[in-house]
């Protein structure tokens, strides 16, 4: 087990306590219909308008499986490293809760769809840590409630619940991890190259804020060496920095109460992002008495070896294979092949724009550098971007002609932005474009030198400083617009030739 | 045998609540159903696979193909209480 080497930070784990984190995760499948009706998944619809008697949960209806929705979860279960059950069956949940309209959750139990995979976690330090997948499995989402009355929206101080069903059935992948994570930065790490896989196979929005992707945590901290301490399960941190802060808060609190002699009790603990602490939301006690029993309303799902492969062969290059090639055929260092072949949009984005303009470095630095920012700035994704990838080819094909200086191209890229215009027109209509034309420089050179006798007089002397002085005369003839390497050698010819 | 506490844990899992004398009355009847349960046990079932089902067939799949929902109205027609389109439940918790 790796240890971060940065044990300043705050919120890391002290050397003489050790944290046990393991995470599941919830990722909403972004097929078109729900896990067991057709009913749509769209997200952000008026209440209870996608909804049958099915995900209703009415009196002899009969759930039926999407195929889409195996698929994906297969691919997840392949892409974890996970042996795929060849005999798989759903099973029912028994709980009560208002946004669970059957009574149960039909999700699956002794048989899961993978189990025994893996995914190596790269760390902040570069070093890889493997974290194990115990299991994968499908399962159907609840239904939203929204807490009416209280001033908060939360449970605490609503009068009521209004239930809105139309997230209710929507296919549900859990993957569950083993406690092998041991600092809330290696959590987040985790997750986010969870998340990016989860990109890379086109299975989900994963949309933390949307909810298409839902993290809890089973926490608990020891002495190293000893056996495990009472865990406690950090519930729905809808962000990576939440998670992180979480963890931090939950786990510093474990250690606060067993340094002061308390226990700490298994319990569900809330992460209030706004105080920054944890509160302990309701004991676990019952919680575990799910009463699971094979869902007698479906059949069992039999994938054989050649559905499998087909499945395997049908998987897109991931991540880590990304940064590989990016390496190999763009000659990228390992940052920049790491930081493009994690996001897939922006991966995809930057070997268009490479292929175009014909130079990778320059292309990784422009994707990396000013459209990344553009992008943070403005919240826009890769695929709606105001500049597509062509239109940046061009802009760094005149860059590297040499139309363009850097200090050019940056301001055609924030016009390109706001215009929408392609390059060659920004470049046109505002009079940029760099002097690249030796014959007229050379005119404007000639006649510089032969309009100030003293300073040429003085640079043949032996004072370099004087080719300044020349220089600036270009640049203020040109508008700053004169190729600078290019007025540097007409100048040193005419002066001293 | 199942116990009285086994009865009211089942009852309280399940949201339902019993006379105080229904207890042991439940306890003695379910004990029953249970013991003819049990003599599925004096089948033999050497080499036999598990089933979690009566009917052999496997792999019952829908296209992901959208159909039409519930209009709004209908989705909620059974709802004791409404307001704003959805259902209304007491304050949880």
């Amino acid at each position: 087990m790796s240890t971060p080497s940065d044990e300043s930070a705050a919120g890391a784990v002290p050397n003489d306590w050790e944290a046990v984190i393991g995470l599941e995760i919830h990722v909403q499948l972004h097929t078109k219909t729900k896990m067991f009706c057709g009913c749509p998944t769209s997200f952000g619809e008026a209440p209870n308008t996608q909804v049958c008697p099915i995900c209703l949960g009415h009196p002899g209806t009969l759930p039926v499986t999407n195929e889409r929705a195996v698929e994906y979860a297969t691919r997840i279960a392949l892409a974890l490293d996970c042996r795929v059950t060849a005999h798989t069956i759903f099973h029912r949940k028994n709980y009560f809760y208002p946004d669970l309209p059957k009574g149960y959750q039909i999700s699956q139990y002794d048989l899961p769809l993978g189990v025994g995979g893996h995914l190596n976690v790269e760390l902040e330090n570069g070093a890889i840590h493997r974290v194990g997948i115990t299991r994968v499995h499908m399962e159907e989402d609840a239904g939203k409630l929204v807490h009416a009355g209280g001033a908060s929206g939360r449970i605490e101080g609503a009068d009521h619940s209004l239930v809105d069903f139309n997230r209710g059935g929507t296919p549900l992948v859990e993957i569950v991890s083993e406690p092998d994570i041991r600092t809330p930065d290696q959590a987040r790490s985790f997750l986010t190259q969870l998340k990016n896989l989860l990109e890379h196979l086109d299975v989900s929005d994963v949309n933390m804020e949307e909810g298409s992707l839902r993290c809890d945590a089973n926490v608990s901290v020891r002495r190293p060496g000893e056996p495990l301490g009472t865990k406690t399960e950090l519930k729905n941190m809808n962000s990576f920095r939440f998670l992180q802060r979480g963890l931090e808060a939950e786990i510093e609190r474990q250690m606060g109460a067993l340094e002061s002699g308390r226990a700490v009790e298994q319990a569900t603990v809330h992460f209030d992002p706004s105080s920054g602490r944890v509160s302990t939301l309701r004991s676990k006690e019952e919680a575990h008495d799910y009463r699971y029993f094979p869902e007698p309303d479906l059949v069992p799902i039999q994938l054989d070896e050649a559905y499998v492969a087909a499945v395997r062969a049908s998987l897109p290059e991931l991540p880590a294979a990304r940064k590989e090639r990016f390496m190999a055929e763009y000659g990228l260092p390992a940052y920049d092949a790491g930081v493009l072949g994690s996001n897939r949009a922006l991966g995809d984005y930057f070997e268009q724009v490479a292929g175009a303009a014909g130079d990778a470095k320059l292309a990784a630095n422009w994707v990396m550098g000013d459209f990344s920012a553009y992008l943070n700035a403005t919240g826009v994704e890769v695929e709606a971007a105001a500049v597509g990838p062509a239109a940046l080819s061009d802009l760094l094909i005149l860059l590297r002609e040499g139309t363009l200086s850097s200090k050019m191209a940056k301001d055609v890229f924030q016009d390109m932005i706001e215009t929408g215009k392609p390059a060659s027109v920004v470049v046109r209509e505002r009079g940029l474009g760099q002097i690249s034309d030796t014959l007229a420089l050379e005119e404007l050179v000639k006649r510089l030198v032969l309009a100030n006798p003293g300073p040429a007089e003085e640079f043949r002397g032996g004072r370099e400083k004087v080719l300044g002085f020349f220089v600036g005369q270009v640049m203020k003839e040109t508008r700053g617009q004169a190729n600078p390497q290019l007025v540097n050698e007409l100048l040193r010819r005419h002066l001293l030739g | 045998m199942i116990s009285r506490e086994e009865v009211e844990h089942i009852a309280r899992l399940a949201r339902l609540r019993f006379e105080d004398g229904e207890y042991e009355r439940l306890a003695q009847e379910l004990s029953k159903i249970l013991d003819y349960v049990q003599t599925l046990g004096e089948l033999d079932l050497t080499g036999l696979e598990p089933t979690a089902h009566a009917v052999a067939l496997k792999n019952v799949f829908r296209a992901d193909e959208p159909r039409p929902c519930l209009p709004r109205e209908q989705a909620v027609a059974n709802g004791p209480a409404v307001e704003r389109g959805q259902f209304v439940v007491p304050r949880i918790g």
